[in-house]
């Protein structure tokens, strides 16, 4: 009963976001989590200079994509971009907003953070549950100065389906045959050993509460729980820790002009100093709008964002989309339409 | 003064107003009751056609390949339930019959408090479940117990154990209530009667009390299994989230509605329908339940030449 009652609440739920849509100068959005902690700066600090308010639901990419395809948001987030077929289908614009690193973060007593070395191998090979103890020696290879302990791994990851799954499996596809053949890519996979916990912070956690975990999470995420990151091995050979501008490095070699509805993945990508798993994070807006004041105010709410959103992104630890991209997001928005006109 | 003859409502009237109200109140439970049930077969259809009668023995669950499989989730349901009665039964019985019996300056204390915890949103059980009993168990009561079988040696503090013992602690108010309540209801003139024909406390307590209200402690237990059965964010929190067969008590799985709780908002197509028949699953396992119990409860009254208070 008590489940039929949470299904009742969400309906619910539903409708009043539906209702609050029509009344134009409040803006719905919801989506997905890893730019979460970003989206609800800037839509603090949107609302308090324009009459306009803006609300973004943190419910993940999935749920992002499903309620900007039925209208119920004028518009979602996610993480997992939409091939172009899938776009046109639905009439919808996607665009990249920001830039994010997914991390690796250990509960391992006695390391910090940065001091444990992982390359591709050993770290698919923990996915896979090859490797089940800290003092494997694969893991010894890689990091001879760091005291390692008789620790049995614990393997921690989504329970629910995400971007940030999407990604580190897109990543995990890319250094590991046998993780492509037999779990593949998704928002939610079959793990083959470990644990799962409830969205970003439901990871953060469990790897918290374990001894011996090991997970991956959004950056900020791990920050903000004052967890461990590990330090990975790139596609050129180069051991690089998870910062801003390793983030900003693996988005430099970007080819945008041949990436329809700027479908790009940031995974395992060359560069001296990328950091291999890098998302992006999309907006989707529908190309045809109902409402003429509300197209008004979300493109103008975008444009803010783009204009005047960089400082607080960066200090959340996201990268912000380059120049050249912007301008060609800007060319995109110009295809909004209300009634056949801009 | 009122006049009950020049009343301008007959009292015909108001018994038939009043008679129809009721109804009115009584009837949305019943169309309810069937409107889940319809629209959850509805929903449920296209798992079913996919997957048949696989679908509730299968333990596949691959996203990716879309495959689904529900074995794991009812197995994990029946594991944390059955250990969370196994606790709290006991557990409620003896405080029952302690309360009762118990001097006023502690019985009444105690009978409150049993209540506060009986009014704890679950959530504020499964924060204290991640933050305070996982770290516990994992440091201090899983490495003493590991040894014994079927406890696990493969431990981290989350599973079917730590979920269990949440959900006792969650449903013991409720079933010690009303057990509580049901004892108090025995005559006072029956237990010193029993009592004065030599019967100890225990006697008094097993043959009297207990049988005098066996409806009542059914009905306490039955408020805790369907608590148990249908709770979710107190389990999902600790019990680990995978699609696994328990094979341990230490080990970690799932159980149906937090399987519901971390994937709903997320599906569409058919994993949306596979949830919809996960919970068609646990809707029609609540029923057996109460089918079963009924009966029992019909068979064991009969059988005691109907004497059941």
């Amino acid at each position: 009963m008590k489940k039929m009652m949470a299904m009742l609440m969400a309906c619910g739920l539903c409708a009043g976001v539906a209702k609050a849509h029509g009344q134009g100068n409040t803006i719905n959005g919801a989506g997905a989590s890893f730019p979460a902690p970003v989206y609800r700066v800037w839509t603090y600090l949107y609302s308090e200079k324009s009459n306009i308010r803006v609300n973004y639901q943190s419910l993940g990419s999935g749920a992002g994509i499903n309620q900007i395809k039925s209208g119920t948001v004028a518009f979602g987030g996610s993480d997992n971009p939409l091939e172009k077929s899938e776009l046109d289908k639905h009439g919808l614009i996607q665009f990249p907003m920001l830039m994010g690193g997914v991390v690796l973060a250990i509960n391992v007593p006695g390391i910090s953070s940065n001091q444990l070395k992982l390359d591709q191998e050993t770290l698919s090979k923990i996915f896979l549950g090859e490797i089940t103890n800290w003092n494997d020696r694969s893991i010894a290879r890689l990091n001879s100065g760091l005291n390692l302990p008789d620790l049995k791994i614990t393997v921690v990851s989504r329970a629910d389906s995400s971007g940030t799954t999407y990604i580190f499996t897109n990543y995990l596809s890319k250094i590991s045959k046998v993780w492509a053949e037999k779990i593949g890519a998704g928002p939610a996979v079959n793990w083959p050993v470990g644990i799962r916990g409830q969205k970003n912070p439901g990871v953060c956690n469990n790897i918290k509460k374990i001894r011996g975990a090991i997970g991956y999470t959004e950056y900020t995420y791990a920050i903000e729980s004052k967890l461990s990151t590990v330090v990975l091995r790139n596609l050129d050979g180069n051991f690089v820790s998870p910062t801003i501008e390793s983030f900003k490095a693996a988005g430099a070699n970007s080819d945008w002009r041949n990436a329809p509805g700027f479908r790009m993945i940031l995974t395992e990508q060359p560069g001296a100093d990328s950091w291999p798993i890098t998302g992006l994070t999309y907006l989707l807006i529908h190309r045809e709008q109902k409402d003429s004041a509300l197209a008004k105010s979300l493109l103008d709410y975008i444009k803010w964002c783009f204009e005047h959103g960089a400082q607080s992104a960066i200090k959340l630890h996201y990268v912000p989309m380059p120049e050249n991209v912007i301008k060609m997001v800007y060319d995109e928005l110009d295809k909004v339409r209300y009634e056949g006109k801009k | 003064m009122r006049n009950r003859r020049k009343h301008p409502i007959s009292p015909e009237t108001i018994d038939r107003v009043f008679k129809y109200t009721a109804i009115a109140g009584a009837i949305p439970v019943l169309l309810l009751m069937v409107g889940f049930l319809i629209q959850l077969c509805w929903n449920a259809w296209p798992a079913f056609r996919e997957f048949g009668f696989n679908f509730l023995i299968s333990v596949k669950w691959d996203p990716v390949a879309g495959e689904y499989g529900a074995l794991p989730a009812i197995a994990g349901t029946i594991t944390t339930t059955a250990i969370a009665l196994a606790i709290a039964i006991p557990l409620s019985f003896t405080t029952a019959l302690f309360l009762v019996d118990a001097p006023g300056w502690l019985g009444t204390p105690l009978s409150h408090a049993i209540d506060l915890l009986a009014a704890i949103p679950s959530i504020i059980y499964g924060m204290w479940g991640l933050f305070v009993l996982i770290p516990f168990m994992q440091l201090y009561i899983q490495p003493r117990l590991a040894w014994i079988p079927f406890m696990g040696e493969d431990y981290n503090g989350f599973g079917f154990a730590t979920s269990g013992l949440i959900l006792a602690l969650m449903i013991m108010p409720f079933i010690c209530a009303i057990m509580r309540d049901v004892f108090r209801m025995v005559p006072s003139v029956l237990r010193e009667a029993v009592h004065g024909i030599g019967a100890t406390r225990w006697e008094t307590a097993f043959d009297v009390t207990m049988r005098y209200g066996k409806r009542g402690l059914l009905g306490g237990i039955f408020v805790g299994l369907g608590r148990a059965v249908g709770e979710t964010m107190a389990v999902l929190f600790v019990i680990g989230n995978i699609h696994e067969l328990p094979r341990t008590l230490f080990g970690s799985g799932t159980t149906i509605a937090s399987t519901l709780a971390a994937n709903f908002a997320e599906a569409e197509g058919m994993f949306r329908s596979v949830l919809f028949a996960l919970g068609l699953v646990l809707l029609l396992m609540s029923f057996g339940v109460q089918i079963v119990a009924q009966w029992w409860l019909i068979y064991a009254v009969k059988k005691s030449g109907g004497y059941n208070g």
